[in-house]
């Protein structure tokens, strides 16, 4: 599992993969992944374990870093039978999540079955984030306070 | 000589068996389930999860379930589980100024970038209790504005263009010390204080905090920012060379500008206190802010006059596990201790009388 093991070609890619399956629910991925039929032989490098990440933010939000304290996180790495790894690390304790999120990272390394993969299974969980985000957003943006000044007194 | 007393083990059994029996309650109200406390009590998670200094939802859930809703229990039961996980590593640090933010207040600037959201808050509400409560009534969904929205600026970059208020001291080089790993050694800097501060007791750092507003380590605080929302959190894997997105967090955020007098060094300028909490804790983020400002009195050269200006003391007792491990551990037996106190008590006594029997005879002479 060395760093030149790694297919290093479009790593913004495979960073943006990573964070939609990081953030993704683990129903709608199941169910997505079923619907792709694909079975491919691999078997587990490390993990899935859980344990901890220790969270840091900036002093003032701009200055020197902190630990703010610890969060769970579950990983997975795993290699298919053609060698090809692929790693997943994503919070909380779900690690047939992780396992899965691995083996998913492993295939998109082949860029036709990326292809596919980002189509029919990151796209739609993309989207059906970032429609909760702007739900979020909006629901927010309703709460905005509207000031306006209200002429008081006797002179005209 | 220590004579060790047994005998306590069936008693402890059934004490065990009665405490589940008594968290059950009464069988013909459905249990909770872990969903509805996480859905529905979700302050009192976002709390056991700051004070925990531990964020998984779930788990904080299940302490307080465990716990019968002991909050300082449900935050030890969290602290004991952490130290059964490996660390995998530390974070980058987050990015609060990209927060998706559900609510940004400002109590300095009314017209700031990106305004006033209020977002879900008891603030305005009446403290009335309401009865319909007591049922489960139909609850209406949250309105959506779909005008298009500025960023929510920081507040800093606001007062900082002009020079008026502090800027954050550069990234240091060196790694920021974490309680959770080494021992405390005393003075603390800054970044250590905050650590232990985020997950410090909130009651008793809203105690010290308001007691630097009656005039204790008097400070002049304004809100200067409160914002509360989820921030990303990445984390660097080493086999890939790059950091990775690994989820999302909610954080509170406090901003408290303070009135500062200037030095030899500094003209006068705002000063800031911050705070930066787990979950949706508006009261307690505000808190640390104010006993971290309070807490720097000595980098800004003021005096120090007042317990919240005492690191020691607010450090030393801000963490309610090690503050009820002391005090509760008084309630264990002490049979010994207090055999030797009462014989200690018994010949100070027998010396006393005699020697007020024998002033009382010279007295008498």
């Amino acid at each position: 599992m060395s760093f030149e093991t790694i297919p290093q070609t479009l790593p913004m890619a495979r960073r943006d993969r990573m964070a939609v399956l990081a953030r993704s629910n683990a129903g709608s991925l199941q169910d997505l992944w079923a619907l792709l039929g694909l079975k491919p032989g691999c078997t587990p490098l490390r993990g899935p374990e859980s344990g901890l990440v220790m969270l840091r933010g900036r002093v003032g939000s701009s200055g020197e870093a902190f630990n703010v304290g610890e969060a769970t996180v579950t990983r997975a790495s795993v290699k298919l039978d053609n060698g090809t790894v692929g790693h997943a690390i994503a919070l909380g304790r779900d690690r047939e999540k992780a396992r899965l999120c691995a083996l998913i990272d492993a295939l998109c390394q082949d860029v036709d079955t990326a292809a596919r993969i980002d189509a029919e299974l990151i796209v739609p969980i993309k989207c059906e984030l970032d429609d909760a985000d702007e739900k979020r957003r909006r629901q927010t943006a309703a709460t905005r306070v509207d000031f306006f000044t209200m002429v008081r007194g006797e002179d005209r | 000589m220590y004579v060790a007393v047994k005998g306590g083990e069936a008693a402890i059994d059934n004490a065990h068996r009665l405490l589940a029996d008594r968290r059950r309650g009464d069988r013909d109200v459905p249990a909770l389930t872990l969903d509805q406390i996480a859905e529905q009590l979700a302050l009192g998670v976002d709390r056991v999860m700051s004070e925990g200094s531990l964020y998984d939802r779930r788990l904080a859930a299940l302490a307080i379930k465990q716990a019968r809703g002991d909050l300082i229990e449900a935050i030890f039961l969290l602290r004991a589980y952490r130290t059964t996980l490996p660390r995998f590593g530390y974070s980058e640090p987050v990015d609060t100024g990209a927060m998706l933010v559900e609510r940004r207040i400002s109590a300095c600037y009314k017209d700031l970038p990106g305004g006033q959201l209020l977002g879900p808050t008891f603030d305005y509400t009446h403290r009335l209790l309401d009865e319909v409560l007591d049922g489960d009534p139909a609850v209406d969904v949250g309105l959506q504005r779909t005008d298009a929205q500025e960023p929510a600026t920081h507040i800093a970059d606001i007062l900082g263009a002009e020079g008026l208020i502090e800027e954050d001291a550069p990234a240091a080089a060196s790694e920021p010390g974490d309680i959770n790993q080494t021992p405390m050694e005393f003075p603390l800097s800054r970044a250590t204080r905050l650590q232990a501060l985020s997950r410090g007791d909130e009651g008793f750092l809203l105690a010290l905090g308001y007691s630097t507003q009656r005039g204790y380590a008097r400070s002049h605080p304004f809100a200067g920012e409160i914002r509360i929302g989820e921030v990303d959190v990445e984390l660097f894997v080493p086999e890939l060379g790059f950091a990775v997105p690994v989820g999302r967090v909610q954080l509170t955020e406090c901003q408290m500008v303070n009135q500062f007098k200037g030095s030899a060094k500094v003209p006068p300028q705002f000063t800031r206190g911050y705070g930066l909490v787990f979950g949706q804790s508006e009261r307690k983020a505000m808190a640390v802010a104010l006993c971290d400002r309070a807490l720097r009195a000595e980098e800004l050269g003021e005096e120090v006059v007042a317990p919240p200006q005492d690191q020691e003391f607010v450090i030393s007792h801000c963490d309610n596990v090690q503050a009820t491990g002391f005090v509760e551990h008084l309630k264990l037996p002490h049979y010994v201790d207090f055999q030797a106190e009462l014989g200690l008590v018994r010949n100070m006594r027998a010396e006393h009388e005699a020697m007020s029997g024998s002033e009382a005879r010279e007295a008498a002479e």
